[in-house]
C-alpha cells in the first residue's frame, strides 16, 4: 500500500451539523421576523440589520487578525447571528453610527474580549443593546410607528410597555390604559411600535418551530419562560387587576418573544443541562415581570437575560444531569 | 441635602464598622498556630511550584521540611544545593547536597531515521496516543512526538522541533525538576548526571526489540550488539533486554563507545571538535565536528537542532 | 407484536449503511498461515501448551487459560506449528501468537461437525459451565470477557433474567443479523443452554426494528417456545451496550459501578449464544466466527464465517480486494471499533467486523471552540458531561473528573459524533478514565 491509513480513536463517523450550520439555522429562522419587520417599517428594516452583520462580521475579523494576532473564525456564523440580533432589537430610525458604536460593544466588548466564541458570559448582542440603551436613550426609544399606525403628524410613538410605564408614573389604572394599549390580537401579529425584530410574535413563534425542528435549540428555555412570565404576571393580575397588565399583555409585548427564543437560548451563555435551562428559564421570567412592574424601565426582558447569564456558570456547577444508575432500583 | 449627606456617611461608617467586628471575629476563631520557620523555609525556595521535589508545591515542601527531622529525602531540585543549605541553614540540620542533573531525551526517531507507517489523527496528547497503538512509527519504544514533555515543563527548558519530530533539552533552563520524566507515557526521557560544559554521552533508544526488528522500525536504534559495552574501560555500560545503558555517574566521557556504535545511536553532545587524525577513520565523530563550529553563533539548544539534522544527512 | 421499546436518556442515531445486510454467510476456508494470539479476551493471558515444529489439528487447545478470569484458545486449522513468536495486534504492539502453516482441514474426532440441530439438552449445569469454560468462549460483541465468568452468578446475587443481545446497533454491522437469521434455531437452544446454566426460566431477545425480518423470523420460532420471548426496540445507539439494553428491556438500571447481575440480569450476544450452542451441543470450541467486511467503496460487502487467525487481508481480498481509495481501516463497527495501521493483524474473537473508510471521510475535521451547545450532554447515555470531563482532561483536574464519575462513561463515542465543533471528547474522556483508573489502582494498593 502506497497510501498511509489514518489512525484515530473511535468514533469513525461524524454527525453533519457543524457550528456554522447551526448557526446558520439561526440565521434562517430570524428570516420570518425579518421579512415581517420590512413589511411594517418598510426598506430601513431591510438594511439596516444587513450593514449591522456587516460591521459584526468586520470587527470580528479585524479584531481577531490584528489585536488578538490569530486566525479570524467570521466563517463560524456566530458575528452574523450576533450582527442581526443586535439589529432587532433596535429602532428602525437608528442612526447608523450610534449602530456601528452598537456592533462594536457587543463583538468588541461581549465577546472578542472573553476570548471569542464560547467563552463570552454575557450574550453579546445584549451587552451591545444595554450600552446603547444607556448611552443614547433618547435615540433607543423613540420607536417609529409600523404601516397603519403612523399618522400625518406622528410617526413616532412609545412601546405598549412604554405607555405602561408612563400611565402608572402618573397614577393612571392599568385597566384604563388598557383601552389605549393595541390588542392583543394586533400584537400578536405585529401592529405596535417597538424594535425591528420584536413586533410579530407570529413570525417569532414560526422560527421558533424552525429551531425546534431543526433541532437547534430544545423547548426548555423558551417554553419555561413563557409558563413562568404568564403564571407571574396573571398571579399579579388576579391579585390586583387594577394596577397589572394582563399576563397575554405580558406575553405579546415587548421583547419577551425574541428575547425568550433567541436570545436566551445563545448557546453559550445559558446552561448545559435541561435541569439548569428550567432554572433559568424561570429566573428570566420571574426577574422580567418584576422589572416591568416594579422597575425604572419598561421593559425587563433585556436584563433578566444578563442576569441570568451571570448565574449560568453557578447553575451549570451545582445542577447536573440524572446520572445512569444514580438512583438505585430493585425490582 | 445635607440629610442625605450626613445619613450616608453615617450608614457607610456603621456598615465599615460592623464588617471590621465581624473579620476580627472570624479571624480570630480560625486562626491556625503555624510554624514561623515554614515562611522561613517557603521564602528561600524558588517559587516555582513544579512539583519536582515529590510535593505538589513549595509551601507543602517548606512544611515537610520542618516537619522532618532530617533532610535526607528532601530535596528541592530547582534551587539546588545552594537552597537546601540555606533551609537547612534555617531547620538547623545537615544539609544533602545533590549532583546537579539534566534531562535527556532517549530517541532518535525522527522523521528521516524512522519511517511513519501510519498517520495519528486526535488529541495532541501522547498519553492519548499511546493508549490508542504504537503512534505513526512502528516502533513502540519511541517518542510519539505530540509533546506531552514540552507542555509538562514550567522552565520553558523543552521545545519540539518540527523538523524532527522529536523534542530538545536547552540545558541552561532545565532544574531536572522531573515533570517532563513523569510526562512521558514511554518513559523516554532520563534525568542524567549534569556534566561541565553540560557535556552528554548517553544512549539514544530505548527499543527492547532484538537487534533486527528495532533496526526494521529505526536506523538509529540500539540494536544490543555490546560494542560499546566491550570498548568500555570503566565499567560505566551494562547491557540488558537487548539495550545498551550508560551510567553517567561512572561514565567518564572518553567517548570511545560513540565509534563504535554502529547505528549511530549513543549521542556526544557539547564536546569539542575531535583530532584531525579520526576524522578519516570514524565518520560518527565528524558530525559533531561540523555541529560545534555552529555553536558560536547559535543557542544552546540550536546548537543541538543543529547536530540533529547533521546527523540527519548521514543517516 | 409487541410494545417498541428503547432506553430513555440519550443516544444518537447514525445513519446505518447496512450494505451487508442481505448477502448470506459465506464460509472462508482456511489456508496460507494464521497467527493465533494467547490474549483475545479481557484477564490473564493464556499459556501455551504447544511447540515450534507441533502437529495441530482444528479444536486442539493451543494455550491455556491461566487463571479464572481467562480463556482457552485452540486451534483453528490442522497444520505445523511454524513458531511461537510476538506478532502485531490491533493496537500494533506485539503480543504472544501461535503462527501455524495450515496444511489440509482436520478436526479433532470428538467434534461434531454434522449439520443436525441437537436439540436436546443433556448436560447439567456444572457440565454446561464447564465445556463452555473449556471452548475459550468469550463475548463476541467486541467486549472479548469470558463468557463462563458471567455465566457463573456470585453468591448471595439471584439471575431472573437472560437477554441476548441481538442488537447491533452499530452502522455497517450485520454480522449478528445474519447470525440470526440462519441460524435462529442453534440460537434458540443456546439460549436454553444459557438459561439453564444460570437457572433463570425467562429469556428476551432484544432486536432493533431496522431487522424486522430477524425479528420476524425469531419470534415465529419462539411462539412454541416457554419462557423466550423477542423485544423489538427502536433503532438508537448504544442500544447494544449491556446497561442500555438492560433499561430498555426491562426498565431497570444498572447501579454506578455494578454489574448486571445486581438488578438480576445476565446478558449475552447473540455470536457467543451461537457458540455456547456449538460447544455445549457439538463439542466444538470456539474457533470461528462471523465476521462482517464492509465499506462504502468495497466490492463486495460480506458476512464472512472465518477461522480465528486468519489475517484481515484475506478477509478483504475475500470480498473484493482493498479499495484504491481507502483511508482507514476499521476493526468493529464505525462508532466503537478499533481503527487499525496495517493489515497483516489476525481476526480474534472479538472482531465483529472489518470497516474500510474511504479517504474522503476517513478524516476528522480540525475542532473549533466550544460553542456550549450542549448536545453532548443531551446525548450522552449516562448522564454525563462530556464537555466537562474533555476540559478536565486537558487541564490534568482528574480528581474532579472522578468526582464527575468519569469511570461510569461506556465509551460509545455519541458525545464525539454529535459535538458540531468536532472536538475530541472521547480521546480527553479516554485519558481521564485512563488516569483516574491508575489512581483508583494506587488507593487500592495503599489500603492494602
Amino acid at each position: 500500500m502506497d497510501k498511509l491509513l489514518t489512525v484515530s480513536m473511535s468514533p469513525h463517523v461524524h454527525h453533519r451539523d457543524t457550528t456554522s450550520r447551526l448557526m446558520y439555522g439561526v440565521v434562517i429562522a430570524l428570516l420570518p421576523a425579518w421579512a415581517a419587520s420590512v413589511w411594517f417599517f418598510g426598506w430601513g428594516a431591510l438594511y439596516i440589520p444587513l450593514l449591522s452583520v456587516f460591521f459584526a462580521v468586520l470587527f470580528e475579523y479585524l479584531i481577531a487578525r490584528f489585536l488578538l494576532k490569530r486566525e479570524p473564525s467570521v466563517r463560524d456564523g456566530s458575528a452574523v447571528v450576533t450582527g442581526l440580533l443586535l439589529a432587532f432589537t433596535l429602532p428602525v430610525n437608528i442612526p447608523v453610527w450610534i449602530l456601528a458604536i452598537g456592533v462594536f460593544v457587543a463583538i468588541g466588548v461581549g465577546k472578542m474580549s472573553f476570548g471569542g466564541l464560547g467563552t463570552n458570559p454575557f450574550n453579546p448582542a445584549l451587552v451591545g443593546r444595554v450600552f446603547l440603551f444607556i448611552s443614547f436613550p433618547v435615540q433607543m426609544t423613540s420607536w417609529p410607528l409600523p404601516k397603519g399606525f403612523a399618522t400625518a403628524d406622528a410617526v413616532t410613538g412609545a412601546t405598549p410597555l412604554g405607555l405602561l410605564k408612563e400611565g402608572m408614573r402618573q397614577g393612571e389604572h392599568v385597566a384604563d390604559m388598557m383601552k389605549e394599549l393595541p390588542a392583543n390580537l394586533d400584537m400578536f401579529m405585529g401592529h405596535m411600535p417597538g424594535s425591528m425584530g420584536e413586533v410579530a410574535a407570529a413570525a417569532l413563534l414560526l422560527g421558533f418551530l424552525y429551531l425546534l425542528w431543526k433541532r437547534i435549540i430544545t423547548w426548555h428555555i423558551p417554553v419555561t419562560i413563557f409558563v413562568t412570565v404568564f403564571l407571574f404576571s396573571g398571579l399579579l393580575w388576579l391579585i390586583d387587576p387594577v394596577n397589572n397588565a394582563t399576563p397575554w399583555f405580558h406575553l405579546l409585548s415587548g421583547g419577551l418573544m425574541l428575547g425568550a427564543i433567541f436570545m436566551a437560548t445563545d448557546y453559550v451563555t445559558s446552561p448545559m443541562t435541561h435541569r439548569g435551562m428550567i432554572w433559568y428559564g424561570v429566573g428570566i421570567g420571574l426577574l422580567t415581570v418584576i422589572i416591568r412592574r416594579w422597575g425604572a424601565y419598561p421593559e425587563g426582558v433585556q436584563f433578566a437575560i444578563l442576569i441570568m447569564n451571570a448565574f449560568v456558570p453557578l447553575i451549570n456547577l451545582y445542577v447536573k444531569p440524572k446520572r445512569f444508575g444514580e438512583v438505585k432500583k430493585n425490582g | 441635602m445635607s440629610d442625605i449627606v450626613l445619613y450616608t456617611v453615617l450608614t457607610l461608617t456603621l456598615l465599615g464598622a460592623l464588617s471590621a467586628v465581624i473579620l476580627y471575629f472570624v479571624a480570630r476563631k480560625f486562626h491556625v498556630e503555624e510554624d514561623p520557620r515554614i515562611d522561613q523555609v517557603e521564602e528561600v525556595l524558588p517559587h516555582a511550584n513544579c512539583g519536582g521535589c515529590g510535593y505538589p508545591g513549595c509551601r507543602p515542601f517548606a512544611e515537610a521540611c520542618v516537619k522532618a527531622d532530617s533532610l535526607d529525602d528532601l530535596y528541592c531540585p530547582v534551587g539546588g544545593n545552594d537552597v537546601m543549605a540555606k533551609v537547612a541553614e534555617i531547620l538547623g540540620l545537615e544539609a544533602v547536597t545533590a549532583e546537579p542533573r539534566v534531562a535527556v531525551i532517549r530517541c532518535q526517531g525522527s522523521f528521516e531515521h524512522r519511517p511513519r507507517t501510519s498517520r495519528y489523527e486526535g488529541a495532541e496528547s501522547c498519553a492519548v496516543a499511546h493508549a490508542l497503538y504504537t503512534g505513526d512509527t512502528d516502533c513502540p519504544y519511541g517518542c510519539l512526538g505530540l509533546g506531552d514533555c514540552v507542555r509538562a515543563c514550567d522552565f520553558e527548558a523543552l521545545f519540539m522541533d518540527e523538523k524532527t519530530g522529536l523534542p530538545y533539552v536547552i540545558d541552561e533552563n532545565c532544574v531536572a525538576c522531573g515533570a517532563c520524566v513523569e510526562a512521558c507515557p514511554r518513559d523516554i526521557i532520563e534525568l542524567r548526571k549534569r556534566n561541565k560544559k553540560d557535556r552528554k554521552i548517553y544512549v539514544a533508544c530505548i527499543n527492547e526489540e532484538k537487534g533486527g526488528v528495532a533496526r526494521q522500525y529505526c536506523d538509529v536504534a540500539c540494536i544490543g550488539c555490546s560494542k560499546c559495552f566491550q570498548v568500555c574501560e570503566f565499567d560505566a555500560i551494562t547491557m540488558g533486554n537487548n539495550l545498551a545503558f550508560i551510567d553517567s555517574d561512572a561514565c567518564k566521557l572518553c567517548r570511545k563507545c560513540v565509534v563504535v556504535c554502529p547505528t549511530h545511536s549513543i549521542l556526544e553532545i557539547n564536546f569539542p571538535p575531535r583530532k584531525e587524525r579520526k576524522k578519516d577513520d570514524q565518520p560518527a565523530a565528524k558530525k559533531v565536528t561540523a555541529a560545534k563550529e555552529k555553536k558560536a553563533i547559535g543557542k544552546n539548544g540550536e546548537t543541538q537542532e543543529g547536530e540533529r539534522s547533521e546527523e540527519k544527512k548521514e543517516g | 407484536m409487541q410494545k417498541i421499546k428503547t432506553f430513555p436518556k440519550g443516544g444518537v442515531h447514525p445513519p446505518e449503511h447496512k450494505l451487508s445486510a442481505g448477502r448470506p454467510i459465506e464460509v472462508l476456508p482456511p489456508g496460507g498461515r494464521v497467527v493465533v494470539p494467547v490474549v483475545q479476551h479481557i484477564g490473564a493471558p493464556a499459556e501455551p501448551v504447544v511447540q515450534r515444529g507441533d502437529e495441530v489439528k482444528v479444536g486442539q487447545l493451543l494455550a491455556k487459560s491461566s487463571g479464572y478470569v481467562s480463556a482457552n484458545v485452540h486451534s483453528p486449522v490442522s497444520g505445523k506449528v511454524f513458531r511461537i513468536d510476538k506478532r502485531f495486534d490491533a493496537s500494533g504492539y506485539k503480543r504472544t501468537s501461535v503462527i501455524i502453516d495450515v496444511e489440509g482441514d482436520d478436526w479433532l474426532p470428538e467434534i461434531d461437525r454434522s449439520e443436525t440441530l441437537v436439540r436436546e439438552i443433556t448436560a447439567a449445569r456444572e457440565e454446561i459451565l464447564a465445556r463452555i469454560q473449556e471452548a475459550g468462549i468469550v463475548g463476541m460483541g467486541g467486549a472479548t470477557f469470558p463468557s463462563h465468568v458471567k455465566l457463573n452468578v456470585p453468591r448471595g446475587k439471584k439471575a431472573e433474567l437472560l437477554i441476548i443481545n441481538g442488537v447491533e446497533c452499530e452502522p455497517y454491522l450485520t454480522a449478528d443479523h445474519r447470525l440470526m437469521l440462519e441460524r435462529g434455531e442453534e440460537l434458540l437452544v443456546g439460549t436454553r443452554i444459557l438459561m439453564k446454566a444460570l437457572g433463570v426460566d425467562r429469556a428476551v431477545i432484544g432486536i432493533e426494528n431496522n431487522k424486522p425480518d430477524a425479528i420476524e423470523h425469531l419470534s415465529r420460532l419462539t411462539a412454541a417456545e416457554e419462557g423466550i420471548t423477542v423485544q423489538p426496540l427502536k433503532v438508537k445507539y448504544p442500544q447494544g451496550g449491556e446497561k442500555q439494553l438492560i433499561k430498555a428491556v426491562t426498565g431497570r438500571e444498572v447501579p454506578s459501578g455494578g454489574l448486571p447481575i445486581d438488578v438480576g440480569v445476565v446478558v449475552h450476544n447473540v455470536g457467543t449464544t451461537v457458540a455456547a450452542y456449538e460447544a455445549v451441543q457439538k463439542n466444538k470450541p470456539l474457533i470461528e466466527r462471523v465476521v462482517t467486511v464492509t465499506g462504502k467503496s468495497l466490492a463486495k460487502p460480506s458476512n464472512f464465517l472465518v477461522r480465528i487467525g486468519t489475517p484481515i487481508s484475506a478477509l478483504v481480498d475475500a470480498a473484493g480486494g482493498l479499495p484504491d481509495d481507502t483511508g482507514k481501516v476499521v476493526l468493529g463497527g464505525p462508532m466503537m471499533g478499533k481503527a487499525v495501521a496495517r493489515l497483516d493483524i489476525p481476526v480474534t474473537k472479538g472482531i465483529s467486523g472489518v470497516l474500510l473508510i474511504p479517504d474522503a471521510e476517513a478524516h476528522r475535521r480540525p475542532y473549533q471552540a466550544c460553542i456550549r451547545c450542549a448536545r453532548c450532554v443531551s446525548v450522552c447515555p449516562m448522564g454525563l458531561e462530556p464537555y466537562l470531563l474533555m476540559d478536565l482532561g486537558v487541564h490534568e483536574r482528574f480528581e474532579r473528573a472522578r468526582d464527575e464519575r468519569v469511570m461510569d462513561c461506556i465509551e460509545c463515542g455519541s458525545c464525539s459524533y454529535i459535538c458540531p465543533a468536532d472536538r475530541p471528547l472521547l480521546d480527553y474522556i479516554r485519558l481521564d478514565k485512563l488516569r483516574v483508573g491508575e489512581m483508583i489502582r494506587k488507593a487500592k494498593q495503599a489500603v492494602k
